[in-house]
């Protein structure tokens, strides 16, 4: 019998939701001259939220008009001082209603409570904050010789896995810069890109120079190949990044790609075990797995492989998977029934391939969609789970016997967007360090973010970087 | 060698599950359990007979005007005062625990420190509390530290021997690590944070290191040994944590009074106030709950 079950302990601010979302355009709402609306669905309950509206041809054509005008009057003349009080006033009015933006990430994508309250909205908040502060300083971000000059009308597309982080990723050095934007949240998450919206107008942010369009992968596309488009900011697959970069091949648009990941973690005998397992958990179950820069990879010591095996096994029956709102949930919901169906898929492939699985053992929720945390033992390099991206709570676990062959191992993949090394020995992290391709290689930690430190892939992973100065100048005409 | 310990990850580790919510029916759980795993503790040099004897009075009926409150585990104290203590709690489910080994310093011979532990024993006490020699342990002289608990446990004999490491002066995670480690080898049958006398007392990422020195141990030997935290603790909410912590590192099967304690003092009034806030949905005064 139990005897100190953690009682349910959801969180109980409420979110302002509206029955039907209009498109974001000129600063004003509007309704889509497609005359089609789509549901946005609570994945850890399959319940309708809201209607949204679809936006298509002649609507994202109307955003950049509006964004292209806000460029030439105000946005682009305006005293970087004063962009900056803009900035400064959203960043202010997330931090303002960082709860109620919390459960509207929460319901809109399954992620636990915890994880929007402590994680995205502050670090949104951040963003805005530090990228505010470039405004009137960006000759400090240029060579000597370069003067600091916007781009013009920029498209960003991001994902559903972190929806307000990515987009304040995009918009705050945009803003900065001085550019107008037309931002497309993702299908299943379009929520807090609208509350963002909300903000922004309240902010009294000049009209057009953010735009809102939701819809689905074809909104995206137009977006992407808008003739008056001059720069285009992604982030999401692999597959999508790549369709993108053909598409706009020869029209002069700048474009940053922010793509999937296949992270090595690597765990050599001498780590600080019990704090490994932390980084490897958070690496890979943090947002149910839906991060590009999961360590999805785990490169054990041989010598320590059955030992970590053991650790991890009890350690994700700790995991406390269910209602995403509960304070306590530390596994929510997947984010959509699509991605859930991909997840096992690979899984059965995985087991098919000769892996062993072990999954914690809990009730999954009677509605919704969910999966348990998991990992796969006996993973060859060969096998899919072993190459592919799989973007759900599942780890595949593979050894090595040296550190050269750690390094091999861990850099034998298309991509290169993160890595992660467990060694209490800080020569041999540093050393480690440099021979990993991967854009972020996190030494004893895992999952660390900050506004001023640079993020971005190597190879199929993406390029251009986001946050710091780098991100800044992939704003800037140079 | 000793399992090594990263600073950044384990108090990273220790503020999340700080941030357990605990509520309604869990915090009512949480506060029985707190209270019957509590050792009531007074070791002040002020300490005397009267003092120690509403001690006694309250452990054994914290609040006689809210249903359901049980005894604490234990009370704590100086060893001359184990008679009184003993006297007041005949033929009660309260144990009496002394410290001993020139506590809190430990800053004399063996031979001391055993008739100290022998003393306390022929007075009656059920438990003993030891402070390991902190000088040698940073000196490096670990044998003599391991060497110094077997021979207590050995004046033991049944009685329950509690190990207390004194983190606050162990200076890094990995000490604490390695001292949790050795004492577990000598036989401690609890490893303890503090003595409550050093600016630093139980803190969460401690309770965290000791509770996998527990586990590996318990994993290795098949011995399950106890938990006791000790120093600061006031608040219902830091109590909660550590049950939190317990729980999700041992698991509820360490959540009882044979294999885990909390040494406190004014904690006791505040789980009290709590508990009455959760019965009534109002908090009552200091006033209103007896003082000791």
């Amino acid at each position: 019998m139990a005897i100190f079950e953690y009682a349910p302990a959801p969180e109980t601010t409420k979110a302002p939701i509206r029955e039907e979302y209009g498109l974001f355009i000129d600063g004003k709402w509007t309704s889509p001259r497609s005359g089609q609306y789509f549901d946005t669905v609570n994945p850890a309950t399959e319940e309708t939220i809201a209607r949204v509206a679809y936006g298509a041809n002649e609507d994202v054509d109307r955003a950049v008009r509006a964004a292209r005008k806000a460029y030439e009057k105000y946005w682009r003349k305006m005293r970087p001082a004063d962009r900056a009080k803009y900035i400064y006033r959203i960043a202010r009015a997330i931090t303002e209603r960082s709860r109620e933006l919390a459960v509207l990430e929460t319901l809109d994508g399954g992620k636990p409570i915890k994880e929007s309250r402590d994680f995205d909205i502050p670090l949104s908040a951040a963003h805005f904050f530090y990228y505010a502060g470039w405004a009137d300083k960006l000759e400090w971000a240029m060579r000597a010789g370069e003067e600091p000059r916007p781009i013009g009308v920029a498209g960003q597309i991001v994902p559903w896995n972190f929806p307000l982080l990515m987009a304040a990723w995009k918009l705050a050095p945009a803003l900065a810069c001085g550019n107008t934007i037309v931002l497309k949240p993702a299908e299943t998450t379009p929520l807090t890109a609208l509350a963002l919206a909300h903000i922004a107008a309240e902010a009294d942010l000049p009209p057009g120079v953010l735009n809102v369009i939701t819809g689905d992968g074809a909104t995206g596309a137009t977006l992407v190949s808008h003739a008056d488009v001059d720069k285009i900011a992604f982030t999401g697959s692999t597959e999508v990044g790549k369709a993108i970069q053909r598409a706009i091949a020869g029209s002069g648009k700048r474009l940053t790609l922010e793509l999937g990941g296949k992270a090595a973690h690597i765990v050599f005998a001498d780590a600080p075990i019990d704090q490994a397992i932390e980084g490897i958990v958070n690496g890979i179950y943090f947002n149910q797995g839906h991060v590009c820069c999961a360590g999805s990879r785990l490169l054990v010591e041989e010598s320590i492989h059955d030992e970590i095996v053991v650790r991890l096994t009890d350690r994700i029956q700790t995991l406390r998977l269910g209602n995403p709102l509960d304070k306590n949930t530390d596994v929510g919901a997947i984010n959509s029934k699509m991605q859930l169906d991909k997840i096992k898929e690979l899984v059965s492939s995985g087991i098919n391939e000769g892996a062993v699985l072990v999954q914690q053992s809990c009730d999954l929720p009677a509605r919704g969609y969910f999966f348990p945390a998991s990992f796969f033992t006996n993973v060859q390099q060969s096998h899919r789970i072993a190459r592919e991206e799989i973007f759900g709570p599942v780890l595949s676990i593979l050894t090595f016997r040296t550190p050269e062959e750690a390094v091999e191992k861990a850099n034998n993949t298309p991509y290169g967007l993160s890595a992660g090394i467990w060694t209490d020995k800080g020569s041999k992290n540093m050393y480690i360090a440099q021979y990993l391709r991967a854009g972020v290689v996190w030494c004893n930690t895992f999952n660390q973010f900050d506004p001023s430190s640079p993020f971005g892939g190597y190879r199929e992973s993406g390029f251009g970087r986001e946050g710091g100065v780098h991100g800044l100048r992939e704003y800037l005409a140079h | 060698m000793s399992v090594t310990v990263d600073a950044v990850m384990l108090e990273a580790r220790a503020g999340s599950l700080a941030k357990r919510s605990i509520k309604t029916t869990s915090k009512i759980a949480g506060i029985h359990l707190a209270i019957s795993c509590m050792d009531l503790t007074t070791l002040e040099g002020k300490d005397s007979e009267g003092r120690v004897r509403s001690l006694c009075a309250k452990a054994l009926h914290p609040a006689p005007h809210l249903p359901n409150v049980p005894n604490v585990a234990a009370v704590c104290i100086y060893p001359n005062l184990v008679p009184i203590a003993k006297d007041a709690l005949r033929g009660t489910p309260v144990k009496v625990a002394s410290v001993a080994t020139a506590f809190p310093s430990g800053q004399s011979s063996l031979e001391v420190k055993l008739a100290d532990t022998e003393n306390a024993i022929a007075a009656g006490a059920d438990e003993i509390d030891m402070v390991i020699d902190r000088g040698a342990f940073l000196a490096g002289r670990y044998a003599e530290v391991y060497e110094e608990i077997i021979a207590v446990k050995r004046a033991c004999g049944p009685i329950h021997l509690k190990v207390i490491l004194e983190t606050g002066e162990l200076g890094s995670y990995d000490a604490v690590r390695r001292a949790s480690d050795l004492a577990l080898e000598a036989g401690a049958d609890f490893i303890k944070t503090s003595t409550g006398k050093v600016g630093t007392n139980a803190t969460f990422p401690v309770a965290v290191t000791m509770c996998e020195a527990i586990r590996d141990y318990a994993r290795r030997t098949g011995r399950r040994a106890g938990l006791k935290v000790a120093g600061g603790v006031r608040t219902t909410k830091q109590a909660m944590t550590y049950l939190v912590i317990v729980k999700e590192t041992l698991g509820e099967g360490w959540l009882q009074p044979d294999l885990f304690r909390i040494g406190a003092s004014s904690l006791l009034d505040d789980l009290l106030m709590q508990y009455e806030k959760e019965l009534t949905g109002h908090y009552a005064g200091r006033d209103y709950f007896p003082m000791d």
